[in-house]
């Protein structure tokens, strides 16, 4: 699926995504839960994880399997977050088939710390984001709106995402 | 922002171009040590008596030697750029560099006579091999240090002493043809502190442009 996505199939892409978001949540919320946090921050955990997947898909392997790559990531990804709250660092855990194999409902109430820094955004990236992940608009309706091309709905939308990708790292403290 | 909807903006984010990491760390590899031998060729040059050199097994050992501590250091880069990477069978290798020293210096010692152990230690040119290492390593460094930030180390500062080892290992290779000192008891003192001052700074570079 991962191949497919790679190859641009956006539906396989998505499935994939929140394949992994669940397998990621059930293991931030046992990692948060032996620190001693609370689930507060959970959902940022599985975002950045995702975010950070999508900007190295890269450096997986294709001849390589997934689950260790994504585990990698979501490990890192989770220590660091608890280390930057300031909690003590956990240990590694022991059964990633275990916390991958057990998919979880999303709490549809849970929100992050994303839309804040939403607000870090230049207007037109943040519109763009906005206009495709909250109001679920397509590229070519956002383009539309905006009337701009796709190609640039498109280029906007990967800086928006990669410079949420570095402020997140600095705003968390 | 809801988990499905931060999904939904990134399986809208296009497809990039792929980035082929070893592809680009081998580029990066290429253009820094072109501009290594550049420096090298405009400032330093071959020693004079290079063809007596070519004919004694302790310049032999040199080069050998750089060669076989540069080429596990890169493959090693190479693989901490990766989340999932499994270095420990390819850091064992590390050790062969080392093991061929110690048996160069062994064997020295046992060939010279004691009076003359200190001098050859020190050599001609201790300061200018230790400055002149580090000098020749950082085009190669920085290029590497360039190329893994598309990478995705998960231990970024250990990853960037690795670049600088590597970058050292390049450096010797470029450099042991020039340097005047051939004895292993010179090779095994000056060029590991070249190393250790190249690791420290691809540790520093590593943790400060690494992270991710």
């Amino acid at each position: 699926m991962m191949r497919a996505s790679i190859a641009g199939d956006e539906g396989a892409y998505r499935r994939l995504l929140e394949d992994i978001s669940r397998s990621v949540r059930a293991m931030a919320r046992a990692a948060f839960a032996r620190a001693g946090a609370g689930d507060a921050d959970i959902e940022d955990a599985v975002q950045e994880t995702l975010l950070a997947i999508h900007l190295k898909r890269h450096t997986w392997d294709p001849g390589q399997p997934l689950a260790p790559w994504v585990y990698a990531i979501a490990r890192h990804k989770v220590v660091d977050l608890l280390r930057r709250r300031g909690r003590r660092r956990i240990e590694p855990l022991e059964n990633v088939e275990e916390f991958l194999a057990a998919p979880e409902a999303e709490d549809p109430h849970a929100l992050s710390d994303a839309r804040k820094l939403l607000e870090t955004l230049a207007p037109r990236q943040r519109d763009i984001v906005t206009s495709i992940s909250l109001d679920g608009q397509s590229i070519a309706a956002t383009a539309k709106r905006l009337s701009m091309s796709e190609v640039a709905v498109r280029v906007a939308l990967h800086r928006a995402l990669k410079s949420l990708g570095a402020t997140w790292r600095r705003s968390i403290g | 922002m809801r988990t499905s909807e931060f999904i939904a903006a990134l399986a809208a984010d296009p497809v990039p171009e792929p980035i082929r990491l070893g592809r680009r760390i081998a580029a990066a590899l290429a253009i820094g040590f072109a501009a290594s031998l550049a420096i090298f060729a405009l400032l330093l040059g071959p020693r004079p008596d290079i063809a007596a050199g070519v004919n004694s097994a302790r310049f032999w050992l040199k080069l050998i030697d750089s060669f076989a501590f540069a080429l596990p250091s890169i493959l090693l880069t190479l693989r901490l750029a990766r989340p999932d990477a499994k270095p420990r069978a390819l850091a064992l290798w590390l050790i062969a560099p080392f093991v061929l020293l110690a048996a160069g210096v062994v064997v020295e010692l046992m060939v010279v006579p004691q009076s003359e152990w200190l001098s050859r230690l020190v050599g001609a040119n201790a300061m200018h091999c230790t400055v002149t290492i580090p000098t020749l390593a950082a085009p190669v460094l920085a290029a590497l240090i360039v190329a893994l930030r598309s990478g995705a180390p998960l231990h970024p500062a250990l990853t960037g002493a690795l670049a600088g080892a590597a970058s050292a290992g390049a450096a010797a290779l470029i450099y042991a043809p020039s340097c005047p000192d051939d004895s292993p008891l010179f090779v095994a003192t000056w060029y590991p502190l070249a190393t250790l001052i190249c690791m420290g700074v691809g540790a520093i570079a590593g943790r400060r442009f690494l992270a991710w």
